[in-house]
């Protein structure tokens, strides 16, 4: 119906002579995909940090006890800041504003800090993930643990977490095809990726057909994930399930 | 020397006072039961002795050391004192073995080997040898209770505190974790066990108290205790049980 309805619009030939130029499509695929090259690069680095920084954002948050009050509230107020700013502010003011100071240590580079901006606001996002996994383990378990003459720390390491990471990998790899996504926002420093590279390509032949090549790629990599996550979460299913019949 | 003293012991959670002056005292080798109606305070005394809750007044005293004072290490002091629960409270994610090497490997520095040689004997004694390997899921509430007691034992405590430990089993499944305490007691384990089996009382304490919202309200041998308690409340509590059908 959708399909009908859209072929039969005034303006369809010309949409799809802007859009659906196959020939196009096959002479940029390869260079759009070679920029999408740091796309993934970019992704894979932060990705790989953020596992670990969200952690110990999520573990700072959890500490319990008076003591521990000036961590818990820097935690909660920087994963309130970071996950209220919007990405492409927080890409736009380190990209713009670190290389600006002119500080020779300072790293230049603009992929540099676009895999900065992303480490620091989805580290917001993935430590609320965890946390919600760490909350989500009985009391109960760090009881068992402590009586075992466990300090915190251990029974943290060996009780808690691997238990609370285990629940929380779908809703992780969720907020992962979200970081994918956003790789693309670090084109707003000029950082030649797959997208800078797609309008590079629409303004100099006035066609959006690379704006296709362009999404084909992100859905290539995503669906796999998305994939991965769904059998994940069925075999977590199973596993339980055998268990209670068990 | 006493293995366990407690003396005064009060404990509130918020408002709620749950504990009202507890004193106890446990000899080596000695078997005592807790009984009493939910909410008496059996669990949480059991807890609090454990260092799980802390106490707001009153000292405890294991093995001639006050845990119970500032600046204790909790750490050490549970390494000596095995705590079983109600509800197993056994790692979901690791199997047998690892639920019972994790103690004696993290807290008291075992090698692997060590723990896992002594982790073995336990689970042979306990006829839980070819269960080594399953995760606590596979296994019945029974078998899951025994493995939390030997979890306790592998730490080699000179105290074991049982909190209810058959109450949320099936009944056909009760026996088989009686006769491993039962077992415990003669091999001269020192135990304060709270529990709703009065039967079982019966035969392996050598001495139960009677809690009543907060207070050890009677104390004594269980034959005097069953058969001709003092109290008034005791005397209730019994009756509600006997007419249940339980003793």
């Amino acid at each position: 119906m959708l399909v009908v309805a859209i072929t039969r619009t005034p303006g369809w030939s010309e949409f799809r002579g802007y859009f659906f130029d196959w020939a196009r499509y096959g002479d940029s695929l390869g260079e759009i995909s070679s920029a999408f090259v740091l796309n993934v690069k970019m992704f894979s680095i932060a990705e790989a940090i953020i596992l670990v920084t969200a952690l110990a954002l999520a573990v700072l948050r959890s500490l319990p006890g008076p003591v521990f009050f000036p961590l818990r509230a820097l935690a909660i107020v920087y994963a309130d800041f970071f996950r209220g700013v919007p990405t492409i502010l927080v890409i736009l003011m380190l990209g713009t504003g670190m290389p600006a100071l002119q500080v020779g240590w300072i790293p230049q580079s603009q992929v540099f800090w676009g895999i900065v901006s992303l480490v620091l606001v989805y580290t917001a996002y993935v430590s609320e993930v965890y946390r919600a996994g760490i909350e989500s383990i009985h009391p109960s378990q760090e009881a068992a643990a402590r009586s075992l003459g466990l300090s915190r720390g251990q029974a943290l390491l060996y009780v808690i977490l691997p238990q609370a990471v285990r629940r929380v990998v779908p809703p992780l790899l969720n907020d992962f095809i979200g970081l994918q996504k956003d790789t693309a926002l670090v084109s707003t420093l000029g950082v030649v990726e797959a997208l800078q590279q797609t309008r590079i390509d629409e303004s100099a032949h006035f066609n959006g057909t690379y704006y296709l090549v362009a999404a084909t790629l992100f859905v290539a990599l995503t669906i796999p994930l998305a994939r991965l996550t769904d059998w994940l979460v069925a075999r977590d299913r199973r596993r339980q399930q055998a268990g209670r019949l068990a | 020397m006493s293995a366990l003293e407690v003396q005064g012991v009060h404990k509130a959670f918020g408002k709620l006072e749950v504990l009202k002056g507890i004193d106890l005292t446990l000899a080596e080798h000695e078997v005592v039961c807790l009984i009493g109606a939910s909410g008496s305070g059996k669990s949480t005394l059991l807890r609090c002795i454990n260092l799980l809750e802390p106490i707001q007044a009153g000292r405890i005293v294991v093995a001639g050391r006050e845990v119970s004072a500032r600046g204790v290490d909790v750490n050490l002091v549970r390494r000596g004192i095995g705590i079983v629960f109600q509800a197993f409270n056994l790692f979901p994610h690791l199997s047998v073995l690892r639920n019972v090497t994790l103690g004696p490997q993290k807290a008291l520095g075992l090698s692997r080997t060590e723990a896992e040689a002594r982790a073995g004997e336990l689970l042979s004694r306990f006829g839980l040898a070819d269960k080594r390997h399953e995760y606590p899921d596979r296994l019945s509430g029974g078998q899951q209770q025994r493995v939390a007691i030997v979890r306790a034992l592998a730490l080699q405590p000179d105290l074991l505190l049982l909190d209810e430990v058959t109450s949320a089993l099936d009944p056909e499944l009760v026996a088989e974790v009686l006769e491993v305490i039962r077992e415990l007691a003669q091999g001269g384990m020192t135990m304060l066990i709270a529990t709703h089996e009065m039967g079982f009382a019966r035969d392996v304490a050598n001495r139960v108290c009677f809690l009543h919202e907060g207070r050890i309200l009677e104390e004594g041998p269980p034959e005097q205790i069953f058969a001709s308690p003092r109290e008034e409340r005791t005397q209730q509590f019994l009756q509600r049980i006997v007419d249940a059908g339980r003793l």
